[in-house]
């Protein structure tokens, strides 16, 4: 250690280096941010932090394990009869809805329209790794090496949970519907008005903050996926509205909604595999009556533009 | 030879355990008063042994941390090169410390790791984060007695540098 000439400042290490490790770091935020090609190197380095993220997962892994072999057969035995009747019931709504489907189905071939009910999911198991204080995303068990891909939906029993953000080999990470960056295009089931659904900052809650004043919404208003967007299937539950305020701006009511997933609890999701195909909005309607070359000239066009 | 290896050995075994430890998750309500550890082994380290920690250690283990968090590479290397800075700086008072004003000066660093963080976050166009979040430099100074205390005994024991 070199004795410098200021008492207080007795130190080996250079300001210069200092500066010259936070410029590098600086740069690699900003190409980072800009071009993303994180996941790439992610990718590449996966052979060395894949065992670490199982590694710390097992203390998680433990705890549930633990808390299978002590629970008592009592608890086990309700349990296992709550999921009998859950299954009971499950099935019995399903043989019920299966004529509707079919009949569904039959409809949809009359319309020609090709999206059908039918569900390609793949299962997968959340690994318990904390990837970083108030970052609303999850680490599942299967990978690019499973046929994942980055874009594709999760769900649990309940909702929608999130989507796979970046697919590693043998792991891939979700981003969560609570993550203040996911934005999630959803329908309200009553009234089938269409929003955006944000993540929140605080994490456990959907924010709402575009919905016209005149919109009838309510609390307790469930929200589907509305399948706008592409990326998620219609008609999935997301949540349920807890509060409607008017805007700060005045200009929009915002609503709070709590998601119907088990966000923080679940342990088995399901991955879709279908890709939704991408719907935007419908074909405008092809103008009725007589073809434009029988229409006198000069009133053919200004149809086009009302003022 | 075989003592001096061996101390290496410990040396990097802490660290990596502080990396898994950033890992493990706390159960939801435990969530925000979990310290930041790699900062604390890292602080522990810069004082203890100040030729070993240098800023290229910092920064590496930075980006380690990084890529096992997955979320921008170099937030961390800037965090803890900044901290393992102030620390060498400061060593040598630091160092003769008593116990009480080297936890103030902990907690001064960390808090001044979150606000870097912060700042890190809000430019890369982050939501500011909630009032939770100023805890954990909190948690991590009242902690740091027993790690360095722990730390300290433990390399005593096994007669290590």
């Amino acid at each position: 250690m070199g004795q410098e000439s200021s008492p207080l400042f007795a130190g080996s290490t250079g300001t210069l280096r200092l500066i010259g490790y936070l410029a590098l770091a600086m740069v690699l935020m900003v190409l980072d941010h800009r071009n993303g090609w994180m996941w790439r190197i992610r990718y590449n380095a996966a052979v060395a932090v894949e065992p670490l993220y199982r590694l710390a997962g097992l203390p998680v892994e433990g705890m549930r394990t633990l808390s299978v072999a002590f629970a008592d057969r009592q608890r086990l035995t309700d349990q296992n009869q709550r999921l009998r009747e859950d299954l009971l019931l499950a099935n019995a709504k399903l043989n019920r809805m299966a004529a509707v489907a079919q009949q569904n189905e039959h409809l949809k071939q009359l319309l020609d329209t090709q999206r059908s009910l039918e569900l390609n999911v793949q299962l997968a198991r959340v690994i318990g790794v904390d990837l970083g204080a108030y970052r609303h995303r999850l680490l599942l068990n299967v990978g690019a090496r499973d046929g994942v891909k980055p874009g594709q939906p999760v769900i649990d029993a309940r909702g929608v949970m999130g989507q796979v953000i970046q697919a590693l080999p043998t792991t891939s990470v979700v981003m969560l519907i609570t993550d203040p960056n996911n934005a999630l295009p959803v329908t309200i089931e009553r009234t089938g008005l269409r929003t955006i659904a944000y993540g929140s900052r605080d994490g456990d809650r959907l924010l709402l903050p575009t919905i016209p004043m005149a919109a009838d919404v309510r609390e307790g208003d469930r929200l589907l996926t509305s399948g706008l967007g592409g990326r998620f299937p219609p008609g999935f539950p997301v949540g349920e509205i807890a509060r409607v305020t008017p805007a700060a701006t005045g200009m929009f009511l915002e609503a709070q909604a709590t998601p119907s997933a088990d966000i923080s609890r679940s342990e088995d999701v399901l991955l879709l595999h279908d890709q939704a195909e991408p719907t935007g909005p419908p074909e405008p309607a092809s103008p009725m009556g007589p073809p434009d070359t029988l229409a006198p000239d000069g009133a053919g066009t200004p149809a086009k533009e009302p003022r | 030879m075989n003592r001096q290896r061996l101390g290496l050995w410990w040396f990097i075994g802490t660290l990596v355990i502080a990396l898994l430890l950033m890992l493990v998750p706390l159960p939801d309500v435990l969530a925000p008063f979990k310290p930041y550890w790699p900062a604390l082994v890292l602080l522990y380290w810069s004082l203890e042994s100040g030729d070993r920690v240098t800023l290229g250690l910092a920064f590496s283990m930075g980006l380690a941390a990084d890529l096992l968090d997955g979320v921008l590479l170099g937030e961390q290397a800037l965090r803890l090169t900044a901290l393992v800075f102030i620390a060498l700086r400061f060593r040598s008072r630091l160092r003769f410390f008593p116990m009480w004003q080297q936890t103030l000066a902990v907690l001064a660093l960390l808090f001044n790791d979150r606000i870097l963080l912060t700042i890190v976050r809000v430019f890369a166009g982050d939501a500011l984060p909630p009032a939770s979040w100023w805890i954990s430099p909190f948690v991590g100074a009242a902690l740091w007695p027993f790690v360095f205390l722990l730390l300290d005994d433990l390399r005593m024991r096994l007669r290590l540098q």
